[in-house]
């Protein structure tokens, strides 16, 4: 099996960069989910290796060998579309049997048919015409086609994207394994933080055409190398203040609404620092009725039930406004209550105000 | 609809004969002359009762034409057959070459794409009259005037750029992704454009096909111009009617009920393809 090498792969249409050097490495058997806001080149990125359209620039390597220029019926690479992309004129079993039927695999296509279809529970409907099929059946023989002859490169775009949510829920749980069946190297692209969270052994996260931050999901979660990637992960999304943090007694202090906090600095000596956001995330908020010198004094603006959590919205005296999300199980403020917010120094993340980089990124040290 | 008054159902009905009788009465008057003789025709009152004749399509089918000033000599049963030769023939190499450059212009945006489709198009709204005195000055000089190779070629002029839009819209209405899949799936492009393209473009093709037929069929003037006798379409042959001894209405209704039956039956096979091609060819054009 192989793996794929993306390296400083760039393309533009018109004056729209989709891709802009893009560098990325997926090994044989691992899960990378490609993550990103709508319009941020994730398709772009798929198509490119699939060889829908060229790269302007760099190359695709599979195995070691370049795949630039090759036709996409060469290159080894199974596909499962956003819109399933089925032949409306085939039945499930030639759409699964295609590929099989064009390398001319012989006699054993039907056992293979047969043996991907009740893996992925979709035997009973082999006969039937794609618009026969529920979205479920059709996104299931999407993936049996995609999966069926073991590329080594198999990309996903956002297959999960038009199923019910209970459905996409029970894919998540099931498609990790199903993806390692093959040992392929395995770009998977989505919207859905979670999603990425749950399948991928690492996930790229890709703004504007460049990859920000490639990492393991839950450093990505813990660590995430700049603002706009924190605001991606997290719902709901991180709280961010404008503040200007100050050393002091070997600690960095921050000014909240007029409240001093202590900020984190890990294991690094605390200094001055310019204009920054500091961000913390909603889970991370500690909300009690008991005022204290570290305690930011809120009022409850709004309790929202979210099944497994509530969320208050807090308005501070300087009018900014933050989200916290508890556990449903404690109530412990209601709508227009005054409350004291804190929050563990090592629960902040500091980012440069000017260029969104998180600070105490080691290659990034000197930004700060 | 169903809790219509009875009225209503009353006025409905009358109404549909209404129509039915406006636009079918054309076809009913003419198949009914088609078994009459001149005399019959010509007196005055009409009348819808007469003594069948069947001397008519005798006439045409043996080629005598009998008028008060002898007989006359009509290849009708060539024109016939010039006409299914002519059409047939336009309609398979416009689909030949419609096809293939409708996809092209679906899928692929190129240098001056839409200009081209355009001036294709365009062809459809010169008056024939004004190309044919330069191209029967061409076809002269190339040898191509009185030849069904020349005649098939200017037909082009009618049913490529039918064909090119209505199947260019079919086509743009496939997701190309499908086409992806396809080939990803191990398939060269042609075989895609075979076995995905075409195939789901089926129904467009169909409609597309037989419209530009009954255009070509329909089409008088660029055989006038560029054909002799016996190349010519049946639209052409019907002008030998027109006698010195005065017109032959029998066999000219005779004539018109044989040679509109081909495409009247092809027009009914396949009304539900024309309705759908034709409007989605307008929607999507």
């Amino acid at each position: 099996m192989a793996r794929l090498e993306l390296s400083s792969v760039g393309k533009a249409f018109g004056s729209v960069r989709c891709a802009d050097n893009l560098s990325l490495a997926v090994e044989s058997g691992e899960i990378v989910a490609v993550f990103g806001p709508s319009g941020s080149g994730k398709t772009v990125l798929l198509r490119m290796i699939a060889g829908m359209f060229e790269p302007d620039e760099g190359d695709i390597l599979v195995g070691g060998q370049s795949i630039v220029g090759a036709p996409p019926e060469r290159r080894g690479i199974g596909m499962a579309f956003q819109n399933f992309a089925l032949f409306p004129h085939m039945s499930a079993r030639d759409n699964i049997a295609s590929g099989l039927r064009a390398k001319g695999a012989g006699g054993d296509i039907a056992a293979k048919v047969a043996s991907i279809s009740s893996l992925l529970k979709i035997g009973h409907v082999l006969d039937h015409r794609p618009r026969e099929l529920s979205n479920g059946q059709k996104q299931r023989t999407a993936l049996a086609r995609a999966l069926i002859g073991n590329p080594e490169v198999l990309l996903l775009d956002d297959p999960l994207r038009n199923v019910d949510a209970k459905l996409r829920y029970e894919m998540r749980l099931e498609l990790p394994s199903l993806l390692r069946r093959g040992s392929a190297s395995v770009l998977y692209v989505t919207q859905d933080y979670r999603e990425a969270m749950a399948i991928a052994d690492r996930i790229a996260v890709l703004i504007e055409g460049r990859l920000v931050q490639v990492a393991r999901p839950e450093e990505i979660y813990a660590k995430p190398a700049s603002v706009a990637v924190a605001r991606l992960f997290g719902d709901p999304s991180i709280n961010l203040a404008e503040v200007t943090p100050v050393a002091e007694h070997g600690a960095l202090f921050a000014d909240i609404a007029g409240t001093r906090v202590r900020l984190d600095t890990g294991d690094r000596e605390p200094i001055d620092l310019g204009a920054c956001w500091v961000g913390v995330r909603p889970d991370d908020l500690v909300i009690s009725h008991a005022p204290g010198d570290d305690a930011i004094p809120a009022r409850v603006v709004a309790v929202t039930p979210m099944h497994e959590k509530a969320v208050l919205l807090l308005r501070f005296s300087d009018g900014a406004e933050w989200l916290a999300a508890l556990p449903s199980t404690t109530t412990v403020a209601d709508a227009d209550d005054n409350v004291f917010v804190r929050f563990a120094a090592e629960a902040s993340l500091l980012f440069d105000r000017a260029t969104g980089v998180r600070i105490g990124l080691p290659h990034r040290r000197q930004a700060a | 609809m169903e809790h219509s008054s009875l009225a209503g159902r009353i006025f409905r009905g009358v109404a549909l004969t209404l129509v039915l009788v406006f636009f079918m009465f054309p076809i009913v008057w003419i198949f009914l002359m088609s078994f009459q003789s001149n005399e019959q025709i010509l007196r005055i009152p009409p009348s819808i009762l007469f003594e069948p004749t069947l001397s008519n399509y005798q006439a045409l089918i043996s080629g005598q034409l009998r008028t008060t000033a002898g007989n006359i000599d009509i290849p009708f049963m060539r024109n016939l057959m010039n006409s299914f030769v002519l059409s047939s023939a336009a309609v398979l190499l416009a689909l030949l070459l419609g096809v293939p450059a409708a996809y092209a212009f679906a899928r692929f945006k190129f240098k001056l794409g839409e200009t081209i489709a355009f001036t294709l198009l365009s062809f459809r709204f010169a008056p024939p009259l004004l190309v044919l005195l330069p191209l029967s000055l061409y076809y002269q000089q190339l040898g191509l005037s009185d030849t069904y190779f020349g005649i098939v070629w200017v037909y082009q002029l009618i049913a490529l750029p039918l064909i090119l839009w209505i199947v260019r819209g079919y086509f743009e209405d496939i997701s190309p992704d499908i086409e992806h899949a396809y080939r990803l799936a191990g398939h060269s492009w042609r075989e895609a454009f075979t076995r995905i393209a075409v195939p789901l473009a089926g129904p467009g093709i169909a409609a597309a096909g037989l419209l530009s037929f009954i255009f070509c069929w329909n089409n008088f003037v660029f055989a006038l111009i560029l054909a002799s006798a016996d190349k010519q379409p049946v639209t052409v042959g019907a002008l030998a009617f027109v006698t010195a001894s005065g017109i032959q209405y029998g066999q000219i209704a005779a004539a018109i009920v044989l040679s509109v039956t081909p495409t009247l039956l092809l027009a009914l096979y396949a009304q539900r393809y024309l309705v759908e091609g034709l409007s989605l060819g307008a929607v999507k054009g």
